[in-house]
C-alpha cells in the first residue's frame, strides 16, 4: 500500500473543463477576509455525516474548532489530520497570519464538501454557488481551498 | 476540488487551490493551483509543523498578487510515502482465549484510545457509524463474514464501509497513544492493515465478500484500495 499507487488510481479520473473560466481579481490582502474551502467531509459532531455521493456542504463555525473527518472514501490518511486539523483547515495559521497583518480577517465560517466525487453537476449548479453565496454575504474576498 | 475554484470565482470570490494529484490540477486548471506532492489527506504538508504550513501558505497567497490565470505552481518541497514504513508500536498481549484474537486485540486497545482522544480528541476515529463501545462487537462481525457468514447475516451495526472506517480509525487513533509521536502518512493504516488481527479479518471479509459475488461497492470501501 503506497500513496503513489493511491493517487495512480486517481490520476485519469474524467475532469470537467471549464472554456471560459471566471477569474476574480481580489484587492490587496492585507485587506482581505480568508475563508477555507475543504473537499474533506469535515463536520461538527452534531451535523449529519456526509452520505455516499452527498453534493451538499456543512457550514463550519471557525469558533468551535470540534470538526471531525466524515468520508467514504478509505484512500487518504488520517493519522495527520486527528494530530493536527491545521492540516486540512488551517485556522490557526490563518490566525497568525492575521496578527502578522498578512490577511486582514479570518471568516466566522468555513466550508466542507465531500471530495470523491464523480457526479458534479449538483456541486456546479447547486451546493457550489449556495457556498459561495454564504461566504459572499459573510464578507469573504479569498478562498483557500484544500483537498484530503 | 477545482470545481469549487470555478464556481466560487463566477460568484466574485478569489480562490487559491492546493491540490495533491498532479495531473488533476493540471487538467481542471483552476483560476490559481499550487500542486503540493504530499500524502493524501495532508494538504498541507507536516502536521504540528507550523514553520512548514507557513511555507505552503505563503506560496498560495502569493499566487493571489498575480494579474491573470489560470496558474498552477509546483510547491519546492515534495513529502514522500515512504511506502515500506509501518509505525511501531505494540499489540495488546492476548486477555481472554474465549474470544476470537481480533476480538480480544479491539478491546485490548480501548485503553490507548481512550488516551488519545484524551490527547487529541475524536476527530478521525469513531462515529461514521458505531461508538467506541461497538468496535470490538463490529470486529466481532467481520470475522463472522470472513469466515463465511453472508455479510447481512453477520451483524454488521451499519453500511459495512462506514462501519470498517471506524474500527480502522479506532485502531489508528489508538496508535498514536502506543506510538507516543505523529506517524508518517499511511504508516499507521500500514499497521492497521497488514500487523492487526482486525485488519486482517476486515481483509478476509472483503476477499469473501468479493468471492461471494456481491457488488463491489459494498466491499471495495472496507479498506483502502491497493491493501
Amino acid at each position: 500500500m503506497a500513496d503513489r499507487d493511491l493517487k495512480a488510481l486517481t490520476a485519469e479520473i474524467d475532469c470537467p473543463s471549464f472554456e471560459r473560466p471566471a477569474f476574480t481579481r481580489p484587492g490587496p490582502l492585507s485587506l482581505a477576509t480568508v475563508a477555507v474551502v475543504t473537499t474533506a467531509s469535515l463536520h461538527h459532531p452534531d451535523q449529519p455525516d456526509f452520505a455516499g455521493g452527498d453534493t451538499s456542504h456543512r457550514v463550519l463555525d471557525a469558533a468551535r474548532r470540534d470538526w471531525v473527518l466524515g468520508h467514504w472514501s478509505p484512500n487518504f490518511d488520517t493519522s495527520g489530520y486527528a494530530v493536527d486539523p491545521n492540516v486540512v483547515l488551517p485556522l490557526d495559521r490563518l490566525d497568525e497570519l492575521v496578527t502578522a497583518g498578512r490577511i486582514a480577517r479570518v471568516a466566522d465560517h468555513h466550508l466542507a464538501y465531500a471530495g470523491n466525487q464523480f457526479e458534479l453537476s449538483a456541486i456546479r449548479l447547486d451546493s457550489g454557488p449556495a457556498g459561495a453565496k454564504l461566504l459572499v454575504d459573510e464578507g469573504v474576498d479569498v478562498v483557500l481551498l484544500t483537498p484530503v | 476540488m477545482s470545481v469549487l475554484a470555478h464556481v466560487f470565482e463566477a460568484a466574485g470570490l478569489a480562490t487559491v487551490a492546493l491540490g495533491s494529484i498532479h495531473s488533476q490540477i493540471q487538467r481542471t486548471a483552476p483560476p490559481r493551483g499550487l500542486y503540493c506532492d504530499f500524502p493524501l489527506g495532508r494538504p498541507l504538508g507536516r502536521p504540528g509543523d507550523a514553520v512548514f504550513q507557513h511555507r505552503v501558505l505563503a506560496h498560495a497567497l502569493d499566487l493571489l498578487e498575480r494579474a491573470e490565470g489560470p496558474t498552477v505552481e509546483v510547491f519546492p518541497d515534495a513529502i514522500a510515502d515512504d511506502a515500506g514504513a509501518v509505525l511501531a508500536c505494540a499489540l495488546p498481549a492476548r486477555h481472554d482465549a474465549a474470544l476470537a484474537p481480533a476480538v480480544d486485540e479491539a478491546r485490548g486497545l480501548r485503553p490507548a484510545f481512550d488516551r488519545a482522544v484524551a490527547r487529541y480528541g475524536d476527530r478521525a476515529g469513531t462515529g461514521r457509524a458505531i461508538a467506541p463501545d461497538a468496535v470490538p462487537d463490529a470486529v466481532a462481525s467481520f470475522v463472522a463474514v470472513g469466515k463465511g457468514t453472508p455479510w447481512k447475516q453477520a451483524g454488521i451495526p451499519g453500511v459495512p464501509a462506514r462501519v470498517a472506517q471506524d474500527i480502522r480509525g479506532y485502531y489508528e487513533t489508538a496508535a498514536l497513544a502506543l506510538a507516543d509521536h505523529t506517524p508518517a502518512a499511511w504508516e499507521a493504516t500500514r499497521w492497521f492493515v497488514q500487523r492487526t488481527e482486525a485488519g486482517a479479518a476486515i481483509a478476509r471479509a472483503r476477499d469473501a465478500m468479493a468471492a461471494a459475488g456481491e457488488k463491489q461497492a459494498i466491499w471495495f470501501y472496507l479498506l483502502p484500495a491497493d491493501s
